[in-house]
């Protein structure tokens, strides 16, 4: 049998020129309501305090025109940026939350992976629902599950009255860093499962057959085959979660006591409390070039990996 | 191998479980509670629920957060939905990857940073803070999760379909209504659901950007929470529970009656990966 020449497209299809235009809205409300804001802060960050409404200079003054112009941006200086230098507080509230994450998406491997594995060794009968089962929390509102704790873990709670049954206790977890690790691995765990369990349930099982097969423990399939394949997943997973965990600030305010630096926390203090505008957006834009930048970074990488695998 | 290993994947997803559901369970259950300490069980009672029909506040709150939830839910999914139609079938346009990196950031935003931006753009334009900029800020930071939760829809979805219609002469927005939208419905609905849950559950951005007027259920909840807990508050907290995990079960179900299982919530864990 003779090969058919295979088809050619005679030309481009017109759709391709068209389906761009789609994203012309959102590109526009993203512009303007994302990254205008970003160049606001980044305005902000270099400008200073004053006592006003809104609580910073300079402005710009447009009736001056040009002028104006020039004079607004002769007043922009990093001055802000070098006060935080001299401040111990928010560098150590920086690599406290740091530390935090770190530890955190330590925690939320070592309990997740094996929930992952489990589910997705699980019979595929069950796997939907168990995937369900996780996913549920996941929907339910942040702000109740973290308040779910604090009725467990304060002094009277459930907890203490639990272990007071058996003549133990009482154990003082609230307001202490435990409590602040225990509600992000608690908040956290559907998005460290979600990745972990994509990574492990598209695994080839003829592979660990294969292993099985050419005599390798089971211990050391895991070792050389299951985990490598999973790596991706792993990466997901922590990443999903050490970000946004670095930025936290429901949990480490209502489950971690004032010993407690998160950055999350320093900012909205610096916002609301002490009302100095530039140096919580400082803040924030050191916080968003270390944690933004990589994450894009990783997303291009992806994209590009997805492209050459088609 | 599966056999040697069956009981500890057993222990490990029946333990996973249960801590992620006991707190949620306990909290519900004593929002039953008759008396009004948190720990000690004295009879089951529905008090709670009709002492939170006389707090204006609190029913304030809700219907804010309603409202706000279904506006910003829908304009996102009609953004969200038109971004990821321009990202998978757009090609490679001019600016593609600022697009792709705006879409994608808020999904890790720290929510100090969101509400903070968000907040310097309305003071900058002299905006009155309300109804009207907590929409745009729910709008914004919930229209790139359903980017991710359309976009894994369409790209499995066979663009050949889309091409064959175009070559009958079909006109792009006909394509669009009859083609690629009943395919990713389930995908849209999806994307819906999942914007109108953060809209509901969001606190941090809301703080922010509300005005005095305009306070939300969560930051009603959050300031009570901070004076303690109270059964009260685990009554709006069951209510809610509720009504997201029938909305879930729903949507879930709806996407298996379509037998689609890229569809539906399954998708969201296909996206994060």
């Amino acid at each position: 049998m003779t090969a058919a020449p295979a088809p050619v497209p005679a030309r481009k299809p017109p759709r391709t020129l068209r389906a761009w235009l789609a994203a012309v809205p959102p590109y526009a409300w993203l512009l303007v309501f994302f990254l205008y804001p970003f160049a606001l802060v980044f305005k902000l960050s270099l400008s200073h305090t004053v006592l006003a409404i809104p609580p910073y200079a300079p402005r710009i003054d447009w009736a001056k025109g040009l002028d104006g112009l020039t004079a607004f941006f002769r007043d922009l200086n990093a001055d802000t940026y070098i006060r935080l230098t001299h401040d111990t507080l928010y560098l150590a509230s920086y690599l406290s939350s740091m530390k935090i994450a770190f530890f955190a998406t330590v925690m939320l491997l070592l309990v997740g992976y094996p929930m992952a594995y489990g589910m997705a060794r699980s019979k595929p009968s069950s796997r939907n629902l168990l995937l369900m089962a996780v996913i549920l929390p996941f929907w339910t509102s942040f702000l109740i599950r973290v308040y779910a704790w604090i009725g467990i873990l304060k002094p009277e709670g459930l907890l203490n009255a639990f272990l007071h049954n058996f003549g133990l206790g009482p154990i003082n977890i609230l307001n202490t860093p435990s409590g602040v690790y225990l509600g992000l691995v608690y908040s956290y765990l559907p998005f460290m499962v979600l990745p972990l369990y994509a990574a492990l349930e598209q695994q080839d099982e003829t592979l660990l057959e294969a292993a099985a097969d050419l005599g390798s423990p089971p211990w050391r399939t895991f070792w050389q085959v299951t985990f490598p394949l999973s790596l991706p997943g792993v990466a997901a997973g922590s990443l999903l979660c050490f970000i946004p965990i670095v930025g936290e600030f429901v949990i480490p305010d209502l489950l971690g006591g004032p010993g407690t630096l998160m950055i999350g926390k320093t900012i909205w203090t610096e916002f609301f409390a002490n009302r100095d505008w530039p140096a919580a957006s400082a803040v924030a834009m050191i916080l968003l070039i270390t944690l933004v930048v990589p994450i894009v970074f990783y997303q291009n990488q992806q994209s590009k990996a997805l492209e050459g695998a088609r | 191998m599966r056999k040697g290993a069956s009981w500890f994947n057993m222990v490990s997803v029946t333990f996973g479980l249960a801590f992620l559901y006991l707190p949620i369970a306990l909290l519900i259950a004593y929002s039953f509670n008759a008396g009004r300490l948190v720990t000690v069980w004295s009879g089951f009672s529905f008090r709670w629920y009709a002492a939170l029909l006389h707090d204006q506040q609190m029913l304030d709150a809700a219907w804010m957060t309603i409202r706000l939830g279904v506006v910003s839910a829908t304009l996102a999914t009609v953004l969200g939905t038109l971004a990821a139609v321009g990202l998978v079938r757009g090609g490679r346009f001019r600016g593609r990857l600022l697009f792709s990196g705006m879409t994608y950031a808020p999904l890790v935003m720290p929510e100090v940073i969101m509400g903070l931006s968000m907040l310097l753009l309305f003071v900058a334009v002299g905006m009155q803070r309300g109804f009207w900029t907590l929409l745009i800020a729910h709008t914004t930071f919930t229209l790139c999760y359903v980017t991710v939760v359309v976009q894994s829809r369409l790209i499995t979805f066979d663009k050949s379909l889309e091409e064959a219609a175009q070559d009958l002469g079909c006109p792009p927005w006909r394509v669009f209504f009859e083609i690629t939208l009943p395919n990713i419905a389930p995908a849209v609905a999806a994307g819906w659901m999942l914007a109108l849950t953060l809209s509901l559950d969001d606190l941090v951005t809301s703080s922010f950007v509300a005005g005095p007027g305009s306070t939300t259920l969560p930051m009603r909840i959050y300031s009570q929470v901070r004076l303690g807990v109270s059964p009260e508050i685990n009554a709006v907290c069951t209510i809610l529970i509720g009504l997201v995990a029938t909305g879930v079960i729903i949507a879930s179900v709806v996407g298996k009656l379509r037998n689609d299982p890229q569809g539906g919530v399954a998708g969201l864990a296909r996206a994060a990966a």
